[in-house]
């Protein structure tokens, strides 16, 4: 008897658990403060600077990463690439958390968040490229939750509402991916209407193009990152098949992100030639530019390229990291590096150690519900009762 | 009714608006469309 | 017909859509619109204020704004720069490095009341109207506080209680929209001592203005401020001074904020229209070649196991006949045999009975 609670207690006290445990409860701490002391007790948002970093993160960087599950159920269900299917659950697990983080989030960002149905059920802002991103982004996790059911549905032994929900895979791979490259862009296109407080340099008429491309070269290289995690901590989870397809799934998805970040590079250069900003350049903030545009674009396209030429899957594990940076780079300087580039230092914003704090404690919660689903529901192997059922 | 209009943000917010019913009505015509356009496809 | 329009519907072009598609959609903007015709405005001049900051005071007065910090008399508030807050709608600031022969030149910083506001053009909700008589309002009833409208607003106007946690709103001038509607003056109208606040049909006070740059060259830079920024706004401005100077925008250009974004909500219904067929398409395709694919398997199969089939048949009937000869050659062998065999016996017989016969 007693051996037994040492070894569960033990169980329990795992190094992840610790952590984050004491992030959660630290997350509850600053929620608390939050709603009692409103957004200037928590952040160092201004007049100036409406936005910090639960839009520049939370918002805009969660939804870019969460991209990986339109793009993978993209490729394996509507361009027939099937041996990447081991990879669409993981994928779309990571975009439905990722999403309902996102949300999550904004409960703290926006003032009343009980007034978040307001745009669709009280009165509808449609000139309002937010009340586009709202819609999708709402419609969007409901789809995701759909085509996520299956999951739980067989974990539970659901059998016929599973096999409904799999009838449903073409509409709901359709409809996924015409919502995502509706906010994908949007969130980009959120910026248009302030070309007077955006750096030249991000600012461009293609922002919602910019915005939509690189978030298929987010998508892509989340997958690629997060199976290497996932392979290494979720190893006696995955069947064989999923350990077997991984390096097949790096190297296809690595050559993909590779030519589409020489596409955006393209468009990118463009962007610059059509609004004539070259001159920018020489600039500090064209420093910080080209360190963007050199560094996490053309850099990480060639190392894919390198990476799958010869067939070298750490190489591209490690550029998928590279470019994940990047895309957070991105979504960083559109929100809040070249945001207000006019302004004297001094009205300039730098995170609160609260917002990052809250930052921190969402991605806590993602990683706490990643793990509980991935450790008991079929995401990383087959279930056997389903096996070639698709 | 065209006269009452006298800003482009009324307009845009009229003509959008009518747009997102559109849209949402679309989505569903085109998806019944398929399934009609399909429905004698032997499998 | 704004440039973002065109450039990404040449992007929707090029990804396989024809060009009548952008024509039909900037069709929408070719009309023109002036805003409403009887809008009322605000008049500034910077020649004619003296700094005395009445207008902040009307201004709290009238709206019933929290109590100021350091009270309207000081004037020691203008050695810094200002703006507005979600306590003062309006603030005045000091400009002592302008190029006036009459000293420093002061400005006053409030809404404008754009005739195309960038607020309401961003707000998901709806919560600011652009009223028929000229003023930009804000309904807090509704305001979700996403502050995309602080975003969106060239002139940094609007502001936020972000001190409250339950019941925050946006702040800002309403150019008195409860007292023009009932005919009185704005509060800071009524409290300048100078006539630097000019109230009126924005109409009338456009031509007052070229009036008084046409009178007094000299004394005016020659652009009336806000007749064409950011499409037009509801409060004007008249500078001694390059505008630069006394701390506004210059580069803000003249499109109005609605058209900023109409290119990127044009492109909605055309990638909700044309993204299912595309995407079914591509669908279609690759299920095509599936089935070409794993038909092609099929034949290959099919033929494989027939060619075997052939081959093993050819074999078969090769080695029977094979056997057959064998047959035939043993038969044929163990005939001869037979016979040669049946002679002896014969013979022997006969030998036999020969001898038989002999004894
Ligand atoms: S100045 Fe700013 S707040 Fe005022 S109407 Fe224009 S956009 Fe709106
Ligand atoms: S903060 Fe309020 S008024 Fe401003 S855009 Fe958001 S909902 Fe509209
Ligand atoms: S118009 Fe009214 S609300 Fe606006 S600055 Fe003047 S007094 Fe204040």
């Amino acid at each position: 008897m007693s051996e037994d609670t040492a070894t569960i207690g033990k169980s329990y006290f795992t190094p992840f658990n610790i952590i984050a445990g004491l992030i959660v409860i630290m997350g509850l701490v600053l929620t608390v403060i939050r709603f009692t002391g409103g957004l200037a007790a928590t952040t160092n948002l201004s007049d100036y600077n409406p936005w910090g970093l639960w839009i520049g993160f939370d918002l805009l960087v969660g939804v870019a990463l969460a991209a990986g599950g339109y793009v993978t159920s993209a490729a394996v269900y509507l361009f027939g690439m099937k041996k990447y299917h081991s990879a669409v659950r993981p994928a779309i697990l990571t975009a439905f958390l990722g999403y309902a983080l996102v949300v999550l989030a904004l409960h703290y960002d926006v003032g009343r968040p009980w007034r978040l149905p307001y745009p669709f059920i009280v009165q509808q802002g449609t000139t309002s490229l937010l009340f586009e991103v709202g819609a999708c982004v709402a419609l969007y996790l409901m789809v995701l939750f759909i085509e996520f059911t299956p999951v739980p549905l067989e974990w539970l032994g659901f059998k016929h509402a599973r096999n409904l929900v799999v009838k449903l895979t073409l509409l709901l791979t359709v409809f996924g991916v015409v919502l995502s490259t509706l906010h994908q862009s949007s969130l980009g296109a959120l910026f248009l209407i302030a070309p007077s407080k955006l750096h030249p340099l991000w600012y461009s008429p293609y922002l919602p193009v910019y915005f939509f491309v690189s978030s298929i070269i987010a998508g892509l290289s989340m997958v690629i990152f997060e199976s290497t995690l996932s392979f290494r901590f979720f190893k006696h989870k995955m069947d064989e098949s999923h350990s077997a397809e991984k390096d097949t799934i790096a190297l296809g998805f690595g050559k993909a992100a590779s030519f589409v970040l020489a596409g955006y590079f393209i468009i990118k250069v463009i962007g610059i030639s059509a609004g004539n900003q070259w001159h920018f350049l020489t600039t500090n903030y064209g420093l910080w530019y080209l360190v963007e545009l050199l560094g996490f674009v053309a850099l990480p396209c060639f190392f894919y390229a390198v990476g799958v030429r010869d067939k070298n899957v750490t190489l591209i594990k490690w550029t998928a990291f590279w470019t994940v940076i990047g895309v957070v780079i991105n979504r960083f300087n559109v929100s809040m590096i070249a945001f207000n580039w006019h302004l004297p230092s001094s009205e300039r914003y730098f995170p609160h150690w609260m917002e990052i704090g809250i930052s921190v404690f969402i991605v806590t919660v993602g990683l706490i519900a990643f793990k509980f689903i991935v450790t008991r529901m079929p995401i990383l192997y087959e279930h056997p009762e389903y096996k070639d059922a698709h | 009714m065209e006269s009452a209009i006298h800003t482009l943000h009324e307009f845009m917010f009229r003509t959008e608006t009518i747009t997102y019913l559109i849209i949402v009505a679309a989505l569903f015509a085109i998806t019944g469309f398929w399934l009609f356009l399909t429905g004698r496809d032997e499998e | 017909m704004s440039i973002s329009r065109r450039k990404f519907l040449g992007w929707l072009g090029a990804a396989g859509l024809s060009t009548t598609l952008s024509k039909a959609a900037s069709a929408a903007t070719t009309k023109h619109f002036t805003g409403y015709p009887d809008s009322v405005g605000v008049l500034f001049d910077n020649t004619r204020c003296i700094g005395c900051r009445k207008c902040e005071a009307g201004c709290n007065k009238v709206n019933e704004l929290p109590a100021p910090d350091q009270s309207f008399d000081d004037l020691t508030v203008l050695a810094q720069q200002r703006r507005t807050t979600a306590r003062a709608y309006t603030v005045v600031n000091r400009y002592d490095k302008v190029n006036h022969p009459k000293g420093p030149l002061y400005g006053k910083i409030q809404c404008n009341h754009c005739l195309e506001p960038a607020c309401a053009s961003a707000c998901f909700v709806r919560a600011f109207d652009k009223t028929k008589i000229g003023a930009v309002t804000y309904d807090e009833t509704v305001c979700v506080g996403c502050r995309y409208c602080m975003i969106a607003c060239p002139f940094e106007i609007p502001t936020y209680e972000y001190y409250k946690a339950l019941t925050p709103r946006v702040m800002k001038c309403t150019l008195c929209y409860p007292r023009i509607s009932k005919g009185l003056l704005p509060g800071c109208v009524e409290s300048c001592p100078t006539e630097s606040l000019t109230y009126g049909k924005r109409r009338d006070l456009l031509r007052i203005a070229r009036e008084r740059i046409h009178r007094f060259p000299e004394r005016y830079v020659d652009h009336i401020y806000g007749e064409h920024e950011m499409g037009g706004t509801s409060w004007l401005y008249l500078s001694a001074v390059p505008f630069r100077e006394v701390g506004m925008r210059e580069d803000l250009g003249v499109t109005p904020a609605p058209e900023l974004t109409a290119g990127a909500l044009s492109g909605v219904p055309i990638v909700v229209g044309m993204w299912p067929v595309l995407l079914t398409g591509i669908y279609a395709i690759s299920k095509r070649k599936e089935k070409i694919a794993s038909a092609e398997k099929e034949q290959a199969v099919t033929t494989a196991v027939e060619q075997a089939k052939a081959e093993a048949e050819a074999q078969l009937a090769e080695a029977l006949a094979k056997a057959e000869e064998e047959k035939k050659k043993a038969i044929e062998s163990e005939g001869q045999k037979a016979l040669k065999e049946g002679d002896k016996p014969q013979a022997e017989e006969a030998d036999k009975t020969e001898t038989e016969e002999d004894s």
